[in-house]
């Protein structure tokens, strides 16, 4: 366990050293939810509608930017090739550091998406589905970027390549995700969605670290 | 050099070829490396030395042969022989944001050990004045030497350094040889890509021109 921890610890701590990291995904994250009540129009009616997707597409964007953290410091300075050598299958090593990226990302977009939800008037329990499923359905959004950016290492434009491959991957997330609030008031249970959403994340939690595995071996060689 | 007997306990290359895109660089390539042996690889740039340390460090795949250590080819059980190598490349894998003595506890752990020698390997190359500074304040050669102390603090049988004298100073590079020879008298293993003459006592020289693959041999008929 002890390798897993310290690559957790690891990356946790230099997203909180290099101040940006968690702030611009967070940043990027509010002012892009705020610039749709500029766009749209203020009519709290409008805005009810459409909130819960707005929040999510800018929460799928907002993860996007963040996934060359990933794996590209590690890859330029060589840190991947002592990954491989650790003591830890590479498979493992992916979950840790999405685990890491999750927590720097995905836990803060959730824990904030409350405020941004009564920006957007959302109601009190549309607000408490909303934040849940963000909770249930980020570790997914950094499982999968994780396999975009593993394929990206070594392109030109990583960044743009990667959002790319990776959108299409989150669109089952957005649509349990909005569907979750919508359901919810629209007087549905929101209840099937959220678990829905929960599936996708731990069927990813296997699978995706696979298919990482395989990229980072890839871009080694 | 006389001819090694081949004991349990050696790192042995046989009949290696390694391949970069369309083009063969070396092929045959074989050596024993005994326990406290040590391997110095020479060529021109461009020649494998860098590719040959990545093959022995399983990050490239061989394009032919093998590699066998404790008399079974490494490919049986990849991860025993990587827990008992340590590799230093061209890159220190040195994060800004962290202080020195952060990095090589992280590396450290990374091996899975328990308790590793963070102090002995900063002493070992002079880095004990400066284990709490960030290591965006490092020169080129204070880079070099933390990730050379990775190999003190997370000790290996088997050490692989591609030019690791790149950036030293001659106290450096004094260090190294001490560290490198006091491995070797503990029965480790170096194999060592440099230009440089280091000094190391017995080397086994390996001239990868020995073995660079005759022109479009690897190449694909046919195609363009």
């Amino acid at each position: 366990m002890r390798p897993y921890l310290g690559l957790f610890r690891h990356d946790v701590l230099l997203a909180f050293r290099q101040g940006g990291e968690i702030g611009l995904a967070l940043g990027f994250f509010v002012l892009a939810v705020m610039l749709f009540p500029l766009g749209v129009g203020p009519e709290a009616e409008t805005l009810r509608q459409i909130g819960a997707g707005i929040i999510w597409v800018a929460a799928l964007l907002a993860a996007v930017l963040s996934l060359d953290r990933l794996f590209a410091a590690d890859y330029a300075d060589g840190g991947l090739d002592l990954l491989a050598l650790s003591a830890m299958p590479l498979e493992g090593a992916v979950v840790a550091k999405c685990a890491a990226h999750w927590v720097t990302t995905g836990l803060p977009l959730a824990i904030i998406s409350p405020f941004l939800a009564l920006l957007l008037d959302l109601d009190a329990r549309s607000m408490a589905v909303l934040a849940l499923g963000l909770l249930l359905g980020t570790p997914a959004l950094s499982l999968l970027g994780a396999i975009a950016a593993a394929l990206t290492l070594g392109a030109r434009r990583p960044g743009v390549l990667s959002s790319l491959i990776v959108l299409p991957l989150y669109l089952p997330v957005l649509i349990f995700g909005a569907g979750a609030v919508e359901a919810g008031i629209a007087g549905g249970g929101a209840r099937p969605h959220l678990l829905l959403l929960g599936a996708l994340s731990l069927a990813a939690l296997p699978l995706a670290p696979l298919a990482t595995a395989a990229a980072l071996r890839q871009a080694l060689d | 050099m006389t001819e090694l007997a081949v004991g349990d306990s050696d790192l042995i290359a046989e009949g290696l070829a390694c391949r970069r895109g369309e083009r063969l660089v070396f092929a045959g390539l074989g050596f024993v490396l005994p326990p406290g042996g040590a391997l110095v690889l020479t060529g021109a740039n461009g020649s494998g030395k860098s590719s040959l340390l990545r093959l022995l460090a399983t990050l490239l795949a061989p394009a032919a042969g093998q590699l066998v250590w404790h008399g079974a080819p490494v490919v049986y059980d990849p991860g025993r022989y990587r827990a008992s190598l340590d590799y230093v490349g061209h890159f220190d894998a040195i994060k800004p944001a962290l202080a020195v003595r952060e990095t090589l506890a992280f590396w450290a752990g990374l091996r899975g050990i328990a308790a590793p020698r963070l102090d002995a390997a900063l002493a070992a190359f002079g880095l004990d004045t400066i284990a709490d500074w960030p290591c965006r304040w490092l020169s080129a050669g204070q880079r070099r030497r933390l990730a050379l102390a990775r190999l003190i603090a997370a000790p290996a049988a088997i050490w692989l350094l591609d030019e690791p004298t790149a950036a030293l100073d001659a106290d450096g590079e004094q260090r190294l040889l001490t560290v490198i020879e006091a491995h070797r008298a503990a029965g480790g293993r170096v194999a060592i890509a440099t230009h440089q003459a280091l000094g190391l006592s017995g080397p086994h020289r390996l001239a990868l021109e020995d073995f660079a693959a005759p022109p479009h041999a690897g190449e694909m008929s046919g195609g363009f």
